[in-house]
């Protein structure tokens, strides 16, 4: 096994280009325990601790350029108003340990359906920023998913950042699992509102072959919305709706029984959060309470 | 491969290091830093805490070559400049005298971790101490003497700084400061 | 040789005799890191040893080929059975188990050969280039498929003394416990309540892997570095499969970080000095976690059948159950298991007419042995459910039902022995009942969020599934008895060495025994004791090896009481001699001497009034006490095979809990609120240390409530060996546990104390899942609970 110690990003791109078959680490939350465990036997890994920019982020109008190694410790703390799903999610993830490695790029590179910080992507609308020695690409978070464990990364390409779409309304995520922390996912839920355009977006985690988002759930509640003048008047969202929203996020999934959890109940209790989640971001956007943490 | 870098301020090299060795095997195997512990080697215990660079990471998801120049504190290095030689840090002394150590295999990882909490906010409430160590397992106490070592050494350092009124920004008192024992 | 980290004195110059919350003599090294545990040890020039396991759970093994393994450069040695140098098999109670499989593989993960080479990593590559060629057979997994006609049988041609007694050879052990007349008790029973019940195998999961260093010696033999829960039962099983002479065979703990059962059974010991004695160079193994999920032996599961009647008013007239454990692929500790679970299985109750049998399955499951509680454990969990589902048929509060039924001191268990101790039930069950409840919504109250809710505080913790939706509260109780030592007649002894001697002028003690410290504080208690009973504040704790006398197993909430029972008793002998060698060289000096009570205080000989005669220095001059003894408990009987009759228990043990819930109904996900317990230990050696089993006990029993499972699936394999799916609570998952403690001295015992480590994981179980079904009014037959139980789904 080699061990590259690429110093900058130039440096990262040659190296991954003169070794496809490389594995990339920073956060080495993923990596290490396949090592340890003697699960994956790569022929060199690309340490990207030292690329600088990696752990950087930036505030743009719309956007914001989220390096893929920025851990969720520092999501967590620095963008809870820019990115509130995103860092609601991050704050589920492993330990205080594990946030304080771990990053977005990890969950995108190892594309498990599981990751936590897929669902908020795919709510609040992201784009995967990957570049090699030939160029740079973005590609939208919903592509870059393409199996289980399966990324659309060609093997020369590395992840540098995620640019996602800043918050302009109330977000949400919930998970489930069968532990009051430290626990990976059973099956997790991502929702965002964008009043501005007066859409929804949604994200699934754990319950498909790949993260997915629940489009016709989404279309459905951005027209039962506008029809009943929700938007503007503020009012509540009736139960009906709520309960089609959530039949329809499970119709989006397509769960699988394991030792963490049974199909039929990863679709109850996806129900459940999507409703719960739609409760908690309407009252927030009635309510204007947006960007208000909580532990 | 050979890695260098500082450990509880003192600067170790280690040769021969294999590629796919955490930090966690270098400091244990190969520079006699056996303190920190291997009970799960996948992140889920926190038995390996260690600050790397100031940060509370597991060293056993650090990638040996990933510590290149990099400043490591271990359990080994806590008491470090917080008294005299020999002498335990105030987390340590906790952990004793609450009770908190069983079988000890947690202990290091949860020193660290706690360590850290108590120097970032250092009146934490019940809640915020669960969550600090929500990402270190014990097997043996129940946790419960571990709350009250945290809360023992936070209660022993408020006592000890400089008596001040409450200001509007100082942080919420404890919400329970029960004496260690039953 | 070079080695590192082997184990040290423990001194301490200290405080806090018997009754004090004294520290651990091993604290300091513990919190410094010092603490030298077995995963620590190191020698010049080790090896590191690894193990191939069988990727099957039933399988033929046709072929093995190491050629290729043993070409990999670093690699010095690769085993198989066939290099195995001399007894193939070994085993707890029954020599069933090889040492590496040799023609058959009986569960998944189970030994088929060694490697040593010098890096971990060397070590699992030329592992996985060993070629062994499989022939699966036919799965044995459960009681009907064990016991079904042609079923295979997993031990043919067994000779142990339980084989002429099972109704089949898959039955490893069978345990009938029957007294009254059962037609009659039907009779008069005005109300029956039946129930079936399950528990999934838990896991001890300590988080020090299985570790230990073995050195060859000069002489031919053996040094083995290791955590264990008993020294000398190891090397009864090493010396002849090593072909070694036992005083060849010598053993040292090391550092345990943990044990609850799993370290009570043979793990890398054997292969580590195999691969030592082979290569000539000392050879360290530490189990990964996933291997050491697959290379220890869980907590049975098992099912549960019990039938309860009662008369209109509630008292018990007749309890008949029928307990079936998996034993899994070798007997380990099974028939110690079937015992408890049968004797125990009424619960500490009072009934005269009882028909409960329990028997162990050989299966192709992996093995299963000790883990605390063990057998008491599942039978409680089935027979509080059973007084919740009577109460609620006889619409009574089930505290008040329990306690109308609860046994006490001059009850008969069903085994027809005597009750002769404190059996405090009723006064346990009330002061857990009488404590104040823990404010509801604790949510909402909580600090530092600013939102009005605190999601640590509910049940999904920091995953934010909820902020109150769904969430119902429930209260629910439990109590459970538990035997204390080993039980059925067997020869159940400690060893302590005692020495005492003047150092520059100031006396010490040294205490030597083979007990395994595993983290429960005996060697606090050892010293207590020995300040104590010697009036000495200099302790010296000797590392616990095989050169002193067995100290028994670190199991059955037994060391205190033998161990501690065996310093005590020594250093009674010790401060005899001291009095002896007082009257004879200065005896003429006082007229106290004559006198009786004299004792030993702060290093000097004084009067029962307390005058001092001497100190330690003048009495001794340069001599030295040294006397090594035996302590024995009372005997006990072996039960009646057809009936369970006899003394066979040495003591049993108490401990209630009350446990409050809440419930995220809707999503199926539990917060623990509150666990109180309240138990009765006898005497409270160390306040401090019985508190912290108290609690540590009781966050084992809820694990297995509502996470804890080994997941068993797939062709008999393991699906969840790792701490990412094998879950046990975290700090946000234990809720506070206020104790009571009763101190009702038994006469028995020494100082009057009751072993108390296990006690607690009993009760803890059913109380938990009382409450989830008062919260949700689900029948809940099964543990851990899981979502999809509270959620239908």
């Amino acid at each position: 096994m080699e061990f590259l110690r690429p110093a900058d990003w130039t440096e990262a791109l040659a190296a991954k280009a003169a070794h496809p078959s490389a594995v990339p680490i920073a956060g080495g939350t993923d990596v290490m325990v396949e090592i340890n465990f003697g699960l994956r036997r790569p022929d060199a890994l690309i340490d990207l601790n030292r690329i600088v920019e990696l752990r950087e982020w930036e505030v743009g109008a719309d956007t914001v350029r989220l390096g893929a190694a920025v851990p969720y410790s520092r999501i967590i703390d620095e963008l809870p108003t820019e990115l509130p799903g995103l860092a609601l999610a991050a704050h589920t993830v492993g330990s205080p340990q594990i946030r304080n490695r771990g990053g977005v790029g990890g969950n995108l590179g190892a594309a498990s359906p599981a990751g936590d910080s897929h669902p908020p992507l795919l709510a609040a609308g992201a784009e995967v920023e990957v570049a090699s020695v030939r160029g740079t690409r973005r590609i939208p978070v919903e592509e870059f998913y393409t199996g289980v464990k399966r990324n659309a990364l060609a093997p020369d390409e590395l992840i540098r950042c995620v640019h996602i779409k800043r918050a302009d309304g109330p977000q949400q995520f919930s998970k489930v699992g069968t532990r009051n922390a430290m626990v990976i996912a059973v099956c997790a839920f991502g929702l965002a509102l964008h009043p501005a355009t007066r859409t929804v977006g949604t994200g699934l985690g754990s319950v498909a072959p790949t993260p997915v988002r629940a489009g016709a759930a989404e279309r459905f509640l951005e027209q039962a919305l506008d029809e009943a003048g929700l938007w503007d008047s503020g009012g509540v969202v009736p139960p009906a709706v709520a309960g089609k929203f959530a039949d329809l996020v499970v119709a989006a999934a397509n769960p699988i029984d394991d030792v963490r959890g049974t199909a039929g109940y990863r679709r109850h209790a996806l129900a459940v959060l999507a409703r719960r989640t739609l409760d908690w971001v309407w009252d927030e956007y009635r309510g204007k309470e947006w960007g208000r943490a909580c532990a | 491969m050979r890695v260098s870098f500082t450990v509880n301020g003192r600067r170790h090299e280690a040769d021969d290091v294999w590629e796919g060795e955490s930090l966690l095997f270098v400091l244990r195997e190969r520079l006699g830093l056996p303190g920190s512990k291997n009970a799960c080697e996948q992140g889920e215990c926190g038995s390996c805490t260690v600050r790397l660079d100031g940060e509370v990471v597991c060293a056993c998801l650090v990638a040996a070559g990933q510590a290149q120049g990099r400043e490591v504190r271990t359990v080994e290095g806590l008491a470090d400049g917080a008294g005299p030689p020999g002498g335990l840090a105030p987390i340590q002394q906790a952990f004793v005298d609450a009770g908190a150590v069983q079988c000890g295999f947690c202990t290091p990882g949860l020193l660290v971790t706690a360590d850290a909490l108590l120097e970032r906010q250092p009146s934490p409430s019940d809640a915020d101490i669960r969550e600090a160590l929500s990402g270190n397992l014990c097997r043996c106490t129940g946790y419960e003497k571990i709350l009250d070592a945290v809360r023992l050494a936070a209660a022993r350092s408020a006592a000890g700084a400089a008596p001040t009124a409450p200001g509007p920004e100082a942080p919420p008192a404890p919400r329970s400061e029960p004496e260690p024992g039953e | 040789m070079d080695i590192l980290r082997t184990p040290t004195d423990l001194a301490q110059r200290g405080h806090g005799g018997v009754g004090e919350s004294a520290s651990r003599p091993d604290g300091v090294l513990k919190v410094t890191g010092e603490f030298a545990y077995a995963s620590d040890l190191w020698a010049r020039d080790m090896l590191w040893g690894h193990t191939l396991r069988s990727p099957h759970a039933h399988a033929e093994i046709v072929s093995v080929d190491t050629t290729e393994a043993l070409s990999v450069p670093g690699v010095h040695a690769v085993l198989t059975h066939a290099d195995l140098p001399a007894a193939t098999h070994y085993g707890l109670e029954i020599p069933d188990q090889p040492v590496l499989a040799g023609d058959v593989v009986r569960y998944h993960g189970e030994p088929v050969a060694l490697v040593a080479a010098d890096h971990p990593e060397t070590a699992r590559r030329a592992a996985a280039r060993i070629r062994v060629e499989y022939a699966e057979l036919p799965l044995v997994t459960d009681e009907s498929t064990a016991t079904a006609p042609g079923a295979p049988v997993l031990h043919p041609n067994r000779s142990d003394h339980y084989a002429d007694r099972v109704p089949h050879p898959n039955v490893v052990h069978h345990q009938p416990v029957r007294r009254g007349d059962l037609a009659a008790a039907k009779a008069r029973a005005e109300v029956v309540v039946t129930g079936e019940y399950e528990l999934g195998m838990q896991d001890q999961a300590p988080l020090g892997p299985e570790s230990g260093l073995a050195v060859p010696a000069e002489d031919g033999g053996v040094d083995l570095y290791v955590a264990t829960q008993w020294l000398h039962v190891d090397r009864e099983q090493l010396a002849p499969v090593l072909g070694l002479p036992r005083e060849l065979v010598r053993l040292t703990l090391s550092g345990v970080g943990g044990a609850f059962g799993a370290r009570e059974d043979l793990s890398m010991q054997a292969h580590a000095c195999l691969l030592a004695l082979r290569t000539g160079r000392p050879v360290k193994m530490v189990y990964s976690r996933d291997e050491s999920f697959v290379g220890h032996v869980h907590r049975h599961p098992a099912r549960l059948r019990y039938e309860h009647g009662a008369t209109r008013d509630g008292r018990l007239v007749y309890v008949r159950g029928r307990i079936v454990l998996d034993g899994g692929a070798y007997a380990s500790s099974s028939p110690a298991v079937v015992g408890n679970a049968a004797s125990l299985g009424l619960g500490p109750y009072v009934c005269d007419t009882v028909d409960i049998e329990a028997l162990a399955l050989y299966t192709n499951n992996p093995p299963c042995g000790a883990m605390r509680g063990f057998g008491a454990v599942q039978a409680c969990f089935a027979y509080e459910s059973q007084m919740d589902r009577l109460a609620a048929e006889l619409g009574m509060d089930p505290v008040s039902l329990r306690q109308l039924n609860a046994m006490s001191q001059g009850a008969t268990m069903p085994t027809g022995q005597p009750v002769d101790a404190p059996a405090p039930v009723a006064e346990l069950l009330r002061l857990v009942r009488d404590r104040p409840l823990p404010p509801p919504r604790q949510w909402e109250t909580a600090v530092g969020t600013g939102t009005g809710f605190d999601l640590r505080a509910l049940p999904g913790g920091l995953s934010n599934t909820t902020r109150g939706e769904g969430v119902v509260r429930g209260v629910g109780y439990a109590v459970g008895i538990k035997n204390v030592g080993f039980s059925e007649g067997y020869d159940d002894y400690s060893t302590a060495r005692v020495r005492l001697e003047v150092v520059n002028g100031e006396p010490v003690v040294l205490v030597h025994t083979a007990m395994a410290e595993v983290g429960q504080g005996g060697v606090t208690v050892q010293a207590q004791i020995a300040r104590t009973e010697l009036g000495v504040a200099k302790v010296v704790l000797h590392p616990a090896d095989t050169r002193v006398g067995s100290a028994g197993s670190t199991s059955a909430s037994r060391q205190t009481y033998m161990t501690g029972g065996a310093v005590r008793n020594t250093c009674l002998l010790v401060r005899e001699e001291v009095l002896r060698l007082g009257r004879e060289r200065l005896g003429d000096t006082h007229p106290g001497w004559r006198g009786d009570g004299l004792w030993l205080r702060d290093g000097a000989v004084v009067t029962a009034g307390g005058e001092v005669l001497a100190d330690l220095a003048q009495v001794l001059g340069d001599d030295v006490i040294d006397l090594e003894r035996e302590f024995r408990h009372r005997p006990t009987e072996p039960l009646d095979p057809e009936n369970g009759q006899g003394f066979g228990h040495v003591q049993y043990s108490f401990c209630a809990h009350r446990a409050v819930v809440e419930v995220d109904a809707e999503l199926g996900l539990v917060k623990v609120v509150e666990l109180a317990a309240a138990q009765d230990v006898g005497r409270a050696m160390n306040p401090q240390a019985v508190v912290g089993q108290i609690h540590g006990g009781s966050v084992q029993g809820l694990g297995l409530a509502v996470m804890e499972e080994i997941v068993v699936a797939d062709g008999a394999r393991v699906r969840n060996p790792s701490f990412t799916d094998y879950l046990i609570p975290t700090i946000l998952d234990t809720p506070t546990m206020p104790v009571d403690v009763l101190e009702l001295a038994d006469e028995h015992a020494p100082y009057g104390l009751r072993g108390i480590g296990e006690a607690p994981t009993l009760s803890s179980t059913p109380a938990v899942v009382a409450a989830i079904r008062a919260a949700t009014g689900l029948a809940l037959r099964r543990v851990p609970v899981r979502p999809e139980h509270l959620t239908g789904t």
